[in-house]
């Protein structure tokens, strides 16, 4: 099982890691962080925790654990 | 049980959000650097020396040594520093702007010494913190606040690309890497841990250069930074690892 815990208030709508996601599990959410950058929404059921979105991620935004 | 974990290293966690713009490459930068670090043991023996530019802003984004010198003089300052505490992993840490506009003199000089420090250098082709002028490694045709008309070869010079410039000298490593993808954010990672290894072994100067987006200056979406990068900066500033001396 793959956990994403993701920094909304960090994140700075550079949208890197919806271009990294080799599964596209990464998409703009739409929404505004207090920022006011649109901020991402995350697939955890298709995500394979490759780290892809974390190594691109500039703003320290995203945690990703992967369990038994 | 956890099996597989991506968090960002000790030194960067609970710190406020860095002042980087949207979509700038220093935050990976300062990552991978502090990554490499904490994997190598230096956690609490490391000293970072900062300039007064964009790059600064990592002095708020970690919790390890760091110093800040004056605007270019990233470079004498961390040599310094390591000539009095050889024990420390002495690394310098500034744009293109610093090291090869403003501190040129001490990026040549040092590397004529191969003192025993390790310089990083992000090259973002621009002057960020001043509004994006021209810098030495603005490409040819690039827009600049400086150059509005684009860099002209007859009136501006061309390019310094730091492969060329170092050609023959006696330096442990010289290596360019850059943060636009996963691939080479790793291959980057790899040269920033040579580079560490290399000092710490004793061998001598080392310079990592990496290629970082600045969309805010380059007036791009991050997107289109990135593919301003694969499609034009890469055919002028290659990719690798250029002098890597053997230990002696």
């Amino acid at each position: 099982m793959v956990k994403i815990t993701y920094n909304a208030a960090r994140c700075k709508g550079c949208h890197y890691c919806v271009n990294a996601c080799p599964k596209k599990c990464v998409a703009p959410s739409g929404e505004l962080n207090e920022a006011g950058y649109e901020t991402v929404k995350f697939n955890e059921a298709d995500c394979i925790a490759c780290g892809s979105c974390y190594t691109v991620c500039p703003d320290y935004a995203i945690k990703i654990e992967k369990e038994d | 049980m956890a099996i597989k974990k991506f968090e960002i290293p000790e030194l960067l966690k609970d710190k406020p959000s860095h002042g980087a713009c949207q979509g700038c490459g220093h935050g990976i930068c300062w990552r991978i650097i502090y990554e490499v670090v904490e994997e190598l043991g230096y956690k609490n023996k490391h000293v970072i020396f900062h300039d007064l530019a964009c790059g600064s802003h990592g002095l708020f984004a970690t919790h390890g040594h760091a110093f800040s010198g004056a605007h270019g003089r990233a470079i004498p300052t961390a040599t310094g520093y390591k000539r009095i505490r050889p024990d420390m992993l002495v690394f310098s840490y500034a744009g293109d702007g610093a090291t090869y506009n403003i501190g040129m003199q001490h990026t040549v000089h040092t590397a004529a010494r191969n003192e025993n420090i390790t310089a990083i250098v992000v090259n973002n082709t621009n002057f960020g913190m001043t509004g994006g002028q021209m810098s030495a490694t603005s490409l040819i045709g690039q827009k600049t606040t400086s150059s509005p008309a684009g860099r002209d070869s007859k009136e501006n010079g061309n390019p310094i690309d730091i492969v060329n410039l170092y050609h023959g000298m006696d330096i442990a490593y010289l290596a360019r890497g850059a943060v636009d993808s996963v691939p080479n954010i790793n291959k980057t990672k790899n040269y920033i841990r040579k580079a560490f290894q290399k000092q710490m072994a004793g061998e001598g100067f080392s310079l990592v250069e990496i290629l970082a987006p600045c969309p805010t200056n380059w007036n791009l979406t991050p997107a289109a930074a990135l593919d301003r990068m694969e499609n034009e900066i890469f055919k002028i500033y290659t990719l690798g690892e250029f002098i890597e001396r053997s230990a002696k």
